[in-house]
């Protein structure tokens, strides 16, 4: 090969400096305040100003009744959430793959939730779980479900699981879009050689398609997973964490502690808690990416 | 093999029915309140049918919420300029990975990936103090700044999976015959990513548009500056709340992303999942 050509992709000096400006602003805005927020965390900043206080926020946080009340509620409303979302997500995408009349516009209608912003979506939603002129209420007392007005926000398991439905709506459309891209995505040879051995839809669903889309229904939990855990303005906007606390998960008492009342060391505390879970989740997800991407290189 | 007896058929249309409805319900019902007058909205139980539909308060919201246009205005600026920024960075990163061979590159890409999973919330302490320290809180870049930080990773990932399409050939045929790079740049490569900076462009304006509340809500407190979402979460707030109003006004906040992806969707959708599928 040409010298010349040769120095064309290996100039290591140019590659560095293309990316130098992004590097930069991701250090600059991501990584230093990650060892900032670590750093508070040893702190009793305010706005009053810091002084440092050693392990004194995570002693008062792990030895609080509440905190450990949080931790655990951020799990459960995390493990229905992301189960809701791909058992719907994987539903979803079966329907909008089989080959039916008007499949292509059904497949534009399940995105909208996924675009538009969330925040707005909410105030939907609000209206939705309205007690008294909202329409779920209204199909309850009609059918006599409900015996009168019921803000479905305003009781601690209700609003507990009106949110979970609320960050599954959220969620579900890109979980469908994927698992159906992965559905596309299976040879299709395999399907018409069991077909022509016999085999029925429904093994040719279990023994073919769902062994198949296996990495990607993986891949998606990690995912969706991180994702729920990080859900904010879900649970911000309808609830604010309330009835009496009982939709706070960890995102939101990170933020209440921190931006509320403005204990920023004790908030970092929290911060710092969320990091680790963070970086266990995305530990998986990369060593599973890597995983999949050599078994891929490999075949 | 493909063929379905009309039972299936009924079992997967119904299906589907049941699916869309859950999707959509919340859409259909917020347009359906828009239309109807409030004393029929404010009756217990809901009542299914309403007879005087009307476009009113598409009209009257202007009033109610008297800041709308300038939060329509701040959203779309917002947006634009996150956007705007958020490509002159990512543009010559995504190159540089796509045809650089150099130490740290897929440790690197990794990293971006993992940042990706970092919601905004763990990094809101620091980036408040800073901001405050260096009064720009409650302006138009304290909103800016760390959107751009959040959209650079998928961004980067996203272009990067376009250059690679582009032939090297092309380049490398041009530089062998004396081609200066910035000439390369002007003359192949500008032409030949136009189409994928697009998708990227409009991916970094849906992202920024929808990810404005959080950063909205903690930053600023200048109703001048607010986006649409922190704008009407506000109003939610304090007043007995004119649903009517506030969805319709929650619909025209909603329009231009669903009307951008409405006509993209094919690309942006199929962009996206590549990158998560395939690898």
């Amino acid at each position: 090969m040409n010298q010349k050509l040769k120095s064309y992709t290996a100039q290591t000096y140019i590659a560095y400096a293309l990316i130098a400006p992004a590097a930069l602003y991701i250090i600059l805005i991501v990584a230093w305040p990650l060892l900032e927020t670590i750093r508070l965390s040893f702190t009793n900043s305010s706005l009053a100003g810091e002084d440092y206080v050693g392990l004194e926020n995570y002693q008062k946080m792990f030895s609080s009744k509440k905190f450990n009340g949080i931790v655990t509620r951020t799990f459960i409303w995390m493990f229905f959430s992301v189960s809701l979302k791909l058992i719907i997500g994987l539903i979803g995408a079966v329907l909008l793959n089989a080959n039916l009349k008007g499949r292509s516009i059904f497949r534009v209608l399940v995105m909208p939730p996924w675009v538009v912003p969330i925040a707005i979506g909410m105030l939907g939603w609000l209206w939705l779980y309205n007690g008294y002129f909202g329409i779920i209420a209204g199909v309850g007392m009609r059918t006599g479900i409900l015996d009168g007005p019921f803000g479905f926000l305003a009781y601690k398991q209700s609003a507990f699981i009106s949110t979970i439905i609320a960050d599954v709506w959220v969620g579900t459309p890109m979980v469908t879009v994927f698992f159906l891209a992965a559905m596309q995505g299976v040879p299709r040879d395999l399907y018409e050689a069991a077909y022509c051995d016999g085999a029925s839809r429904w093994d040719r669903f279990f023994k073919i398609t769902l062994p198949q889309i296996t990495p990607v229904i993986i891949t998606m939990s990690l995912l969706s997973a991180i994702w729920t855990f990080n859900s904010f303005e879900i649970i911000w906007i309808l609830t604010e964490g309330g009835p009496r606390g009982s939709t706070t998960t960890l995102i939101i008492d990170t933020y209440k502690q921190a931006l509320g009342n403005y204990k920023f060391g004790r908030g970092a505390a929290r911060a710092v808690v969320v990091m680790i879970l963070l970086m266990l989740f995305a530990g998986f997800y990369l060593a599973l990416l890597a995983r999949i991407n050599k078994k891929i290189s490999h075949e | 093999m493909d063929k379905y007896n009309i039972y299936e058929k009924i079992l997967l249309y119904s299906g589907i029915l049941v699916f869309m409805i859950f999707i959509l319900l919340p859409f259909v019902e917020m347009f359906y309140a828009s239309l109807r007058p409030l004393d029929h909205l404010f009756r217990s139980p809901y009542q299914f049918y309403s007879d005087d539909l009307s476009f009113w308060a598409y009209r009257e919201m202007w009033n109610t919420v008297p800041m709308l246009p300038r939060y329509i205005f701040n959203s779309f600026f917002l947006a634009s300029v996150t956007s705007i920024i958020t490509l002159l960075f990512v543009i010559p990163a995504a190159y540089s990975y796509a045809r650089f061979k150099f130490p740290f590159k897929n440790s690197s890409l990794y990293i971006l990936l993992a940042i990706n999973m970092f919601s905004g919330a763990v990094l809101l302490i620091p980036l408040y103090k800073v901001l405050r320290t260096f009064g720009l809180l409650n302006t138009y870049q304290a909103m800016i700044v760390p959107g751009v930080a959040f959209l650079i990773p998928t961004a980067i990932w996203l272009l990067k999976s376009y250059f690679e399409k582009i032939p090297i050939d092309l380049e490398e045929a041009a530089f062998v015959d004396g081609a200066s790079r910035v000439q390369i740049l002007r003359h192949i490569i500008a032409p030949l990513s136009t189409p994928g900076l697009v998708v990227v462009g409009i991916y970094a304006f849906i992202g920024s548009y929808a990810q404005q509340f959080l950063f909205a809500i903690t930053f600023n407190q200048k109703k001048e500056y607010m986006p649409i979402p922190s704008g009407l979460y506000e109003f939610i707030g304090y007043t007995t709340v004119k649903w009517n109003e506030m969805m319709a006004a929650s619909l025209v906040g909603i329009a231009p992303v669903l009307i951008i992806f409405l006509f993209l969707q094919k690309y942006i959708v199929a962009g996206l999942t590549s990158g998560a599928v395939k690898n």
